[in-house]
């Protein structure tokens, strides 16, 4: 029974920080059709940064690690925004150069992270709480996993809540159905984007400093790895859809967790054969719109 | 040429590279309804869209004088050009006080005449735009485009689909609205074009070959017939 709930719990929690990176992916490619490959990158910068930040104030400090998340939230909105403008706003409707545009920019990204931060993975530290656990019906739960948790649903429900009360929430919930008639009313649709690739930078910079609590390291490559999965859930859970990403998110990592305790470590393996079975039977993900 | 609010010469569009308007030029008049008329896919829909820079144009488009040929979709609308494209292009996702708060470009939006021409909609508020009828749905279509003092309107298709009560409504609309706002207007039921319009250009293989009265063009049997394809008398009442 134990065993059950320290999979399940753990799974739920890596599912958050799968989230975290998949929520701006879904939003970037609902409203503007674009597979955006540097996502990976947003997040280890955040990481990288956060890591410089937390030393300088404390890195066992709660006030260290707290000032650490808001650095690379920060950090991964600004690469994120400046990347929309520089980068994809000149490429505007070539969706295919603004995808290679964005796989060149995760390769030399990762190589001027090597080039500053070496190649190494760095072991960090962080508040002795994180490296506790927590008791749940017999399983010791890793606390950091409680931190994911909570961390995800404030994100989610701060997307959400934007979305639904604002202005520039309203125009990118039409976006992501029909662009072109939100430009006919009127409006300035690109202005959206840079705020969604924003939003999602800043996601993926808070996931990034989770991230390497989570791993106990910080590396140039952390974030090649978890884009991944984000990837997978985001296509798992229908391109464009939050609420699809969310619960595929969850999904894909309590199997993987499953799979990977008690099916002898095939966690990954079943991650893609999840995903070619949806492909094949619901192209369009769980929650995702036909085309 | 200084009555005419919207002047279009050689436009050209295409879409993915295939040209669907060849060469159209025509001038519509500051007040009233210009309807534009033609067989199915001979690029009405498409010159709509091309004046709005939906697709990729050429040549020369005019708003109250002014170049708008060269401003992307946004601006040609902020300059005052409202839209109500065929199949009502409603955002199904959003609710009915979503879809008519996004349209609003000015100050003062003028939500009085939305709510009296349209009385369904304000009770309708809180639902989702995709769950309306398609009579609703074209009810707030068209009051996207009302919500602002605009300096012309280009309504596609208003009827398509609709009820004859409903496309009774919706003319009634469209009617009122045309006092205060010029109108370029593309329409297939032909009853709806003889109570609306009063000039009419009719487009054919991707031209206008045909300009004048619109009633005076539905009159003229042969002309219909060869144009439009249609008897105005047995075929036009939908």
């Amino acid at each position: 029974m134990s065993g059950i709930v320290l999979v399940l719990v753990t799974g739920m929690g890596l599912g958050a920080l799968y989230f975290l990176v998949a929520s701006g992916l879904s939003l970037i490619y609902g409203l503007m059709h674009v597979l955006n490959f540097a996502h990976g990158a947003f997040l280890t910068l955040s990481a990288l940064i956060g890591w410089e930040v937390a030393q300088r104030a404390g890195a066992g400090t709660w006030g260290g690690f707290a000032l650490s998340v808001a650095v690379g939230a920060v950090v991964g909105a600004a690469f994120a925004a400046a990347t929309e403008l520089v980068l994809i706003r000149p490429l505007y409707e070539r969706h295919i150069e603004q995808v290679l545009v964005t796989v060149g920019l995760s390769f030399a990204a990762v190589a001027l992270f090597e080039g500053i931060w070496g190649t190494d993975a760095v072991t960090i530290a962080g508040p002795a709480w994180l490296k506790g656990t927590t008791s749940v019906l017999g399983a010791h739960i890793p606390n950091v996993y409680w931190l994911l948790m909570v961390s995800a649903l404030v994100v989610l429900a701060a997307i959400v809540l934007f979305l639904r009360k604002t202005r520039y929430g309203m125009i990118i919930r039409a976006g992501v159905e029909n662009r072109s008639m939100v430009t006919a009313l009127g409006i300035d649709v690109r202005r959206s984007f840079t705020i969604v690739f924003a939003i999602g930078g800043a996601a993926a910079g808070i996931g990034g400093v989770l991230a390497m609590h989570w791993y106990t390291f910080v590396s140039a490559h952390m974030g090649a790895s978890l884009l991944i999965f984000a990837f997978i859930v985001t296509v798992i859970g229908g391109l464009g859809s939050l609420t699809g990403a969310a619960i595929a998110s969850v999904l894909v990592a309590v199997l993987q967790q499953f799979a990977n305790t008690y099916l002898g470590g095939t966690g990954d393996l079943i991650v893609v054969v999840l995903l070619a079975v949806v492909l094949l039977v619901r192209p369009r993900g769980l929650l995702g719109r036909t085309a | 040429m200084s009555d005419d609010i919207l002047t279009v010469e050689s436009l050209r569009c295409s879409i993915a590279g295939q040209q669907v308007v060849e060469d159209v030029s025509f001038a519509v008049p500051a007040t009233g309804i210009t309807a534009v008329l033609g067989r199915n896919g001979v690029g009405k829909t498409s010159t709509l869209r091309g004046i709005l820079g939906l697709i990729q144009r050429r040549g020369t488009v005019t708003l109250a004088g002014e170049r708008i040929d060269h401003l992307p979709t946004h601006r040609v609308v902020q300059r005052g050009v409202g839209y109500v494209p065929e199949d009502r292009e409603v955002f199904a996702k959003l609710t009915v006080a979503e879809n008519l708060a996004l349209a609003e470009r000015q100050r003062q939006p003028r939500r009085e005449l939305v709510a009296e021409l349209f009385p369904d909609l304000v009770q309708r508020r809180d639902q989702l735009a995709g769950t309306l009828s398609g009579g609703q749905q074209q009810m707030v279509s068209v009051a996207r485009a009302l919500l602002n003092d605009n300096r012309i309107l280009l309504v596609d298709e208003p009827t398509k689909g609709l009820a004859p009560k409903i496309v009774a409504e919706v003319a009634d609309a469209l009617a009122l609205a045309a006092q205060t706002v010029p109108m370029l207007l593309v329409e297939q039921n032909l009853e709806v074009v003889k109570r609306l319009a009063g000039d009419a250009i009719v487009i054919a293989g991707g031209r206008v070959v045909h300009t004048g009265r619109a009633a005076e063009i539905l009159a003229d049997e042969d002309l219909t017939q060869r144009l439009l394809g249609v008897h105005v008398d047995e075929g036009a009442a939908a």
